[in-house]
């Protein structure tokens, strides 16, 4: 079992919802995040003021799997996330020691297989 | 005081001429209400960007083609660049031919700042802009000529309170043309696209419906019967708009909507703006009653279709001014108005005169102003390239958010003056060693 952390775009989030759904990979958490990768600024003007804004907004995704979903789960992320442009965001894909679903106690490869699947 | 002049109506006019001006600031808060959060700027500017094109657009030439003069077609130049524009009183009425362009400059405001509701979230600024100042002159001034300033619609004898042809059709139907000409939104149809802020929307149609007493009361000029008559069938109309949406809602869905109810009060407004100073105030809440439907049913249906016509000034605008000016026809009253009976009251060709008007006004209003865009188009690219669109209009266009977070922002040493004009985004190197 694997956990897969996708860093995306906020704009590209729909994109990346659609591109997971098609993979047939369910079960995911999305928190909005604020960060910076190396990416391009922008500069904003408030009368006199002028900033350069260095973190960015982007979406996390985590999205814990079986290991024979991992590489769809990342194909979907790359497919959804990716403009071509500096700032698309990483993939961060760790091992999971243990799983448990708490609604019935049960664990590891049984609690991430979605259930009905 | 010129001879000429009465104190109480220029009194009222100066007022009624502040309201109307709030009504476009009012229409900025409604429209960046209704759009995401990202393009609330944005949205709000191109009503801004009216308050400064249209009106240097209307004191330069727009003023002078809609009245001077009383040729079919278009006005003169007499009046161009406020030549002769003094404090003697305006032909046919008791108040300065000053104020009377400043009155009617706001509308022209107002109505330019309407078209851009079909084309938020999407269309560059500077192109707009361009638009703006054309679509005042070749759109809104020629309808303005037609039915207030002594043009072939009034000459005829179509009856146009307010703004019925010129503000309401003229503005919904080139919104029609420019959401055909710009294109739908690139998320439009395939991500649900939820207004940010209702609240926005709320307090916004709320100052409309404020400044609307003065657009309809000061209509007429003066502070006679006309001006009270219009001013109270301004309250009158909307609230039954309001309450018959009310009951759409909840027969539709169960439940009442705050943004259903913003929209309600902007269509109860517009139908009574043509017909305001001509109708009495039973009939008004009968056309209350009865503008709500139309408006309704293409509110519901709109959406269905490709047509990204963003923030329904069609249905809002264009279809409850088509009704008001069509009701006028029906119900215009003879003993209220001083003027003429519609086809109830045993005048029928007032209909058919209120018929052609809501022909022609809309099609010169759609066909002018899909030419003046595709004309644009021909210099400029009317939209913002797909990637800045996802990103939102406010940073691209204005390097500005409307919630700024304050979070990792950096103070910008000041440069010298020569590094000062550099491109608004700027590379760093990486953190990476």
């Amino acid at each position: 079992m694997k956990l897969v952390i996708g860093i995306v775009r906020p704009e590209k989030t729909n994109d990346v919802l659609e591109a997971l759904y098609r993979a047939e990979v369910r079960g995911l958490s999305m928190t909005r995040v604020e960060g910076h990768g190396g990416e391009l600024d922008h500069v904003e003007t408030y009368r006199g003021t002028r900033v350069q804004v260095g973190v960015s907004e982007k979406v996390r995704f985590e999205i814990a799997v079986s290991d024979d979903f991992v590489q769809p789960t990342i194909e979907a992320l790359c497919e959804g996330a990716r403009t071509g442009e500096v700032g698309d965001g990483k993939i961060f894909v760790i091992p999971v020691e243990q799983v448990v679903r708490i609604r019935t106690g049960e664990q590891d490869m049984a609690a991430v297989t979605p259930v009905g699947a | 005081m010129p001879p000429g002049i009465n104190a109480g109506d220029t009194a009222w006019m100066l007022a009624a001429t502040a309201l109307v001006l709030l009504m476009t600031p009012a229409l900025g808060l409604f429209y960046a209400g209704l759009v995401r959060s990202k393009n609330t700027l944005n949205t709000f500017m191109m009503c801004v960007a009216a308050l400064a094109v249209a009106t240097v657009a209307w004191a330069a030439i727009g003023y002078s083609l809609a009245f001077n003069g009383n040729a079919g077609f278009i006005g003169g130049l007499g009046n161009a660049f406020l030549h002769n524009v003094t404090f003697a009183p305006r032909q046919g009425t008791h108040i300065p031919h000053l104020l009377f362009f400043a009155f009617q400059a706001t509308f022209c405001i107002v109505t330019t700042a309407l078209v851009s509701g079909a084309v938020v979230e999407r269309m560059r600024f500077g192109p707009f802009l361009v638009f703006a100042a054309l679509w005042s002159v070749f759109v809104y001034a020629v309808l303005a000529h037609w039915a207030f300033g002594g043009g072939w619609l009034q000459a005829h004898g179509t009856l146009d309170f307010a703004g019925g042809v010129p503000v309401e059709m003229g503005s919904g139907f080139s919104a029609l043309a420019a959401a055909l000409v710009v294109g739908a939104r690139k998320d439009y149809g395939r991500l649900a696209i939820l207004p940010h802020n209702a609240v926005y929307v709320l307090v916004g149609a709320g100052l409309l419906w404020f400044g609307w007493f003065g657009f309809n009361g000061g209509s007429g000029y003066s502070t006679g019967a006309p001006g009270v008559l219009a001013f109270v069938n301004t309250l009158l109309t909307p609230a039954c708009t309001l309450a018959v949406w009310f009951v759409l809602d909840m027969v539709r869905a169960r439940q009442v909507t705050a943004i259903g109810a913003a929209t309600a009060i902007v269509v109860g407004c517009v139908g009574i703006t043509p017909a305001a100073g001509y109708i009495s105030p039973g009939w008004a809440m009968a056309l209350g009653v009865i503008a709500a439907l139309p408006s309704y049913a293409v509110v519901m249906l709109r959406p269905r279709t490709r047509v990204d016509e963003t923030l329904d000034v069609l249905a809002a605008h264009g279809v409850a001014g088509f009704t008001g000016i069509l009701f006028i026809g029906f119900f215009a009253q003879h003993s209220w108005n001083g003027v003429s009976d519609g086809l109830f009251y045993g005048h029928a060709a007032q209909l058919g005169h209120q018929a052609i008007a809501a022909l022609a006004g809309p099609a010169y209003a759609f066909c002018m102003t899909f030419v003046l865009l595709k004309a644009i188009a021909l210099f400029a690219p009317l939209r913002v390239a797909a990637g800045d669109e996802a990103l939102g209009l406010d940073i691209v266009s204005h390097g500005e958010e409307a919630y700024p977070s304050g979070e990792g922002a950096i103070l910008v040493p000041v440069l010298p003056a020569r590094e000062e004009a550099a491109p608004a985004r700027v590379a760093t190197a990486p953190a990476t060693p």
